[in-house]
């Protein structure tokens, strides 16, 4: 099967405009006639089912949370970034469609990312209409900061709580069509399965989570909002609940999954500190303006960091970028983090961390101004920690937070299988093999408030004369008995060991071998070892309770299944990427100072994965990236 | 440190619950109080028996999905601190712990010390928005909002929805987690539109949901982990009484 | 619809509330004239205007709805409170977030309620319909002040009303503030003139109503 990202014709500056004037339409009185299906409330999901509501569509929308407002769209801290060049400073929409491009080291699609530059402006107009309470200036204006090293101001931002805000505003907006009854709202429902008819997307399996009731739910389309898989690495800065479970069913009902191995390490998280840590917590990055990180030039230095004279610290991104110092992007200060930890010279119990100092700091502008800067950051440091790291040097580690990979999608957000969409983190789109800091938010909105209520009108006005979707389809019959197969048959494993007990042990080797650096090697063991552990787990994992109650372990273990699955395809999708670009770096693939190396001519292309049965080689099909704008170029920051 | 655990245990919303009690050795000082739990839960699953269910999902304050009452307090015995973020250093070896779950007849337990807090979404449902529909909005800079009024908008707007305002109350009143939407909107010019409709259609289903009333105790605040003001609820007062005194005669 | 909501009774507690307050003010004073060393000539006097005059009459019905809505509305929004946390918590740490008295002011208003009674039977009831057993002062008015020394001359009379008055003490540390935030009025820079205008309030109210007594039996004694 050939992937036709269905790009329109024209300039980059046209297509979105061409798109909006011609294609098909509903008329109201038939939008009424249509149900789609959302899954996942987050700010995706939250923004599509309100704004598809409001069209008039029928709408009914699945969340595993008790709450549609509890997504982790809400954990964002930086901001959200959009081109309104308000603070007169040269941005526009393509500066900003091409530092998305760049920062993603030239692997997302021109035509996608132009039109998420080209709307970011309208999302911060509909959020403040709504309420969200942006940071403003004195004059009453909106204030703009500057966020993840771009030259401009564009970051919008309310307090270190945008994402919060940006998804209560979502929520309300999604609140207010329940109210009215345009939405129907399933909380506490977890999507098992997605129900394919004739190729398309007829309608979804979930699972009460309360009861324990497996129900049928028919409709003309799906919409995926379902968030990162970052939780296959058992630690990261996700949710406890962010799983990959919905859209790897669509994967294994035919949507193609693309480039599976993008995964975004954040290099300003607190380390890991014991066996029993359940995740771990993202610092804002912000806190690299002012602290300097560095090492002991000595290995397995042991004394206290305040013991060690300056001349024996080692302030190695100041002495390897000098021209970046702290400031480095994500992946490269994450990969530099690792690379002397390696080396044995980390910090911290574990020696799996690395200092991040404000002593100067506070020297040059007094402890008032560091306070005021990054008080509340300093406070919840010391909250989880123990520590004053207004005293003593905090110590950060890189985590796993975010997945540039996801369900491949074309220029109208639909999956490969017709009337199946992808929105928000759970596409591949956009960001390509790494995302700039505040364009989550950007990009999760874009697509639930400004692109799919438009593009959807494209399949949903060939159903108008499709009629009622059928729950009694025996499409459904199939997956209903398919999902409530494999829930007897975890039930029945009656092993000895818990299901974090399995995660933990994915997590690891998918941390150690598949993560900040791979090899070959690596990911030849990893490919082993995960089989091994997903075999162990479908074994020897017990799951207690019963099916037909709320029943926590139950959800775990039918995530966890899904994870070793996935962890097959992100090992099986690094093997074959021969190159290091963004978010993923292969050992064999780097300049003589250790830089990663892009190879264009050779893998210029989205990596879409198409499964082919249980326990086969997933093929995988190249949809080649053509740039016509821009010229790629080696990313430098020395 | 050794614990002891008293924890409420409840196999559904129409069972009986009783407490059960634990005892739980080596919990780590640096762990987090839902890391204890889960450590508690591994040991149960491989003694074959049921884990406790408890809500929780980002544990790192925000969600406000984390929920249980610690030794009679709503999060734990520290300040703007949710149960996520409460670490096990606060505590001393040799304690005894009692957990129980929110405790109101608006937020039904579903099991152990996992509640339905479904009523506050109701309540945003009935007027705990701005009417705008996408693409409505004008440019973001055409709306000025006085800094200091977007500040207090903010403060209130911090509200994570988690119920510990409820479960804290000697009523059960939800008012502060209701004044904390009615005064985030109220405070904008983007909410004034509404602002009257808003306060009476959000008070009319906190009533219908069988929350109690304010009785002025300031509980709700102290054990607020976002710190959201009582002033909040008098500007709800202030809100609902000038809303009815306007209100047209049906 | 406006008074039969949650908030709408709490507008109606806070309006009788501080309505008892402002009575409260002149049945203090009127009170304390009888400490005047004139043999009760001056508070008689007062007594008898009290009870005269056509604006006092009106007003006292005034005062006992004003009683008996603050009271029945208590009642009412304390049953409607308890059936909203149908079971109870195992450990109550109350006190690490509120104050006694805010959370006890259905006890406190018992006690006052209980107080009332009594009250009313020994003086105001006296005054309205036992006048021959009172007899006349030197001024020819009802002589009140006879029964209040003979009053408070007994110990146990002398206890219940100075335990009661604190209870009406507690009631007012709460109460005071709590009608004004009730009513929406709560402003950073008017509240904390209001909290300590109250506190004042209620002590010199409290030790007002509770110096009488203890004046009246110590120098019985």
């Amino acid at each position: 099967m050939a992937l036709d990202s269905k790009i329109p014709a024209g300039s980059l500056e046209e297509k979105w405009t061409r798109f909006r004037s011609t294609v098909k339409l509903v008329s109201p009185a038939n939008k009424r006639k249509l149900d789609v299906l959302v899954i996942g409330t987050g700010l995706a999901g939250a923004s599509a089912a309100a704004s598809l509501a409001e069209l008039g569509y029928r709408v009914s929308a699945f969340t595993f949370h008790d709450s549609p407002r509890r997504a982790h769209s809400i954990a964002a801290q930086g901001g959200i970034n959009a081109a309104k060049n308000y603070r007169n400073d040269g941005d526009s929409t393509y500066r900003l469609f091409y530092d998305t491009i760049k920062g993603g080291d030239y692997r997302a699609r021109e035509a996608n990312v132009y039109r998420l530059a080209e709307v970011s402006g309208n999302i911060i107009d509909q959020c403040v209409a709504q309420g969200v309470p942006f940071a403003r200036e004195y004059g009453g204006l909106l204030d703009n900061r500057s966020f993840g090293g771009v030259q401009v101001e564009r970051t919008f931002y309310a307090r270190g709580q945008t994402g919060q805000q940006l998804l209560i505003g979502a929520y309300q907006a999604l609140e207010r069509q329940v109210g009215l009854g345009n939405v129907q709202m399933y909380t506490r429902h977890e999507m098992l399965d997605v129900v394919i008819r004739n190729g398309r997307a007829v309608g979804i399996i979930v699972r009460d989570l309360i009861t324990g009731e497996i129900q049928r739910h028919a409709g003309h389309a799906v919409v995926l909002a379902t968030g990162g898989y970052g939780n296959v690495f058992f630690l990261s800065t996700n949710a406890m609940g962010c799983n990959v479970t919905a859209i790897w069913k669509a994967h294994k009902k035919g949507a193609f999954f693309g480039n599976p191995c993008f995964t975004q390490i954040h290099p300003t998280c607190l380390p890991q500190h014991g066996d029993y840590q359940s995740k771990l917590t993202l610092m804002s990055e912000s806190l690299r303006n002012d602290g300097r990180v560095w090492v002991p030039k000595a290995k397995g230095d042991k004394r206290r960091p305040e013991e060690i004279p300056d001349a024996e610290r080692d302030y190695y991104l100041e002495r390897k970028y000098p021209s970046f110092g702290n400031l480095v992007p994500r992946d490269i200060a994450s990969r530099a983090a690792k690379e002397v930890c390696d080396e044995g010279r980390g910090v911290g119990t574990t020696g799996l961390a690395v200092y991040l100092d404000f002593a100067d700091a506070i020297k040059r502008l007094g402890q008032k101004v560091v306070e005021a800067r990054y008080g509340n950051l300093f406070e919840m440091y010391e909250k989880i920690t123990g520590d004053n790291p207004y005293q003593t040097p905090m110590m950060i580690y890189p985590a796993v937070h975010y997945t540039m990979g996801g369900l491949w999608v074309d220029y109208n957000l639909s999956t490969t299988v017709p009337g199946l969409y992808a929105i928000g983190e759970c596409n591949f789109s956009d960001h390509g093999a790494n995302r700039l800091g505040a364009s989550a938010l950007m990009q999760g909105l874009a697509d639930g408030y400004f692109i799919l209520p438009y593009t959807i009108g494209e399949y949903l006005s060939g159903e108008i004369l499709a009629g009622k979707n059928d729950a009694k389809w025996s499409e459904f019959d199939e997956a209903e008995n398919a999902v409530k197969s494999k829930i007897e048959r975890l039930f029945s494993i009656k092993g000895k060991h818990s299901v974090d007990h399995f995660h933990r042990q994915l997590g690891k080797v998918m941390w150690d071998d598949c993560g900040m650096a791979r090899s070959k090697d690596s990911l030849s063991r990893a490919a082993v070892e995960i089989r091994k552990i997903r075999d162990a787990f479908w074994n020897d994992v017990r799951i207690t309770g019963a099916p037909n109650e709320l029943n926590p372990e139950l959800e775990k273990a039918l995530r966890v299944a899904d994870f070793f699955e996935l962890g097959e395809l992100m090992v099986q999708d690094a093997m074959h990427r021969e190159e290091s670009c963004g978010g993923h770096f292969r050992l064999e693939h780097q300049t003589p100072d250790g830089e990663a190396l892009r190879h264009d001519d050779q893998f210029m292309y989205v990596a879409a994965y198409e499964y082919k049965g249980d326990n086969q080689q997933e093929a995988m099909h190249k949809e080649d990236l053509k740039y016509e704008v821009v010229k790629p170029s080696q990313r430098s920051y020395k | 440190m050794n614990l002891t655990l008293k924890v409420w245990r409840q196999k559904n919303s129409s069972a009986k619950g009783t407490f059960e009690t634990y005892q739980l050795d080596n919990v780590d000082v640096h762990a987090s109080f839902l890391e204890m739990f889960d450590v508690l839960n591994e040991k149960l699953i491989n003694e074959g028996k049921e884990p406790v269910a408890f809500d929780h999902d980002c544990r790192e304050g925000i969600c406000g999905t984390c929920s249980m009452v610690i030794n009679g307090r709503a999060h734990g015995p520290l300040q703007n601190t949710t149960t996520c973020q409460l670490h096990m250093r606060h505590f001393k070896d040799g304690d005894t712990i009692v957990v129980e779950p929110w405790r109101s007849k608006a937020f039904p337990v579903l099991k152990d010390l996992v509640v339905d807090r479904g009523a506050f979404d109701r309540i945003i449902a009935a007027g705990g928005f701005v009417s705008v529909n996408t693409g409505q909005a004008p440019d973001a800079n055409t709306i000025p909002v006085k800094k200091e009024k977007a500040e207090l908008a903010f403060d209130a707007a911090a509200c994570i929805g988690c119920g510990a305002c409820v479960a804290a109350c000697k009523n059960s009143s939800a008012m502060l987690f209701v004044s904390a939407k009615v005064s985030h909107l109220a405070l904008l010019p983007q909410g004034n539109a509404e602002r009257y409709s808003r306060v009476l259609n959000m008070v009319a289903q906190m009533d219908k949901e069988g929350f109690g009333s304010c009785t002025n105790t300031n509980a709700c605040e102290a054990e607020c982990p976002k710190g959201i003001s009582v002033t909040n609820i008098a500007r709800l007062n202030r809100e609902y009484l000038a809303a009815s005194l306007a209100a047209q005669k049906k | 619809m406006m008074f039969t909501s949650s908030l709408g009774r709490k507008y109606v507690m806070a309006l009788t509330g501080l309505f008892l307050i402002s009575f409260l003010v002149v049945h203090l004073s009127g009170n304390l004239l009888s400490l005047i060393p004139d043999g009760g000539l001056t508070f008689n006097a007062f007594t008898h205007f009290m009870e005269t005059n056509l604006v006092i009459k009106v007003m006292e019905y005034v005062l006992f709805a004003g009683f008996i809505i603050h009271i029945l509305q208590s009642v009412v929004v304390t049953l409607i409170n308890q059936r909203a946390r149908p079971s109870k918590y195992a450990v109550n740490a109350g006190s690490a977030s509120s104050t006694w008295a805010s959370r006890n002011m259905g006890i406190l208003g018992t006690i006052i309620f209980i107080f009332l009674v009594i009250h009313l039977r020994d003086f105001f009831f006296e005054l309205k319909f036992g006048d021959d057993e009172l007899g006349l002062d030197a001024s020819g008015n009802v002589n009140l002040y006879k029964e209040v020394v003979e009053t408070f001359a007994m110990l146990p009379y002398t206890a219940l009303y100075i335990v009661a008055m604190f209870g009406l003490g507690f009631h007012l540390w709460h109460g005071f503030a709590s009608s004004f935030r009730s009513l929406g009025l709560m402003h950073s820079k008017y509240t904390p003139a209001i909290v300590f205008i109250g506190k004042l309030y209620t002590i010199i109210v409290t030790a007002g109503f509770i110096i009488i007594p203890l004046y009246w039996y110590l120098v019985q004694l």
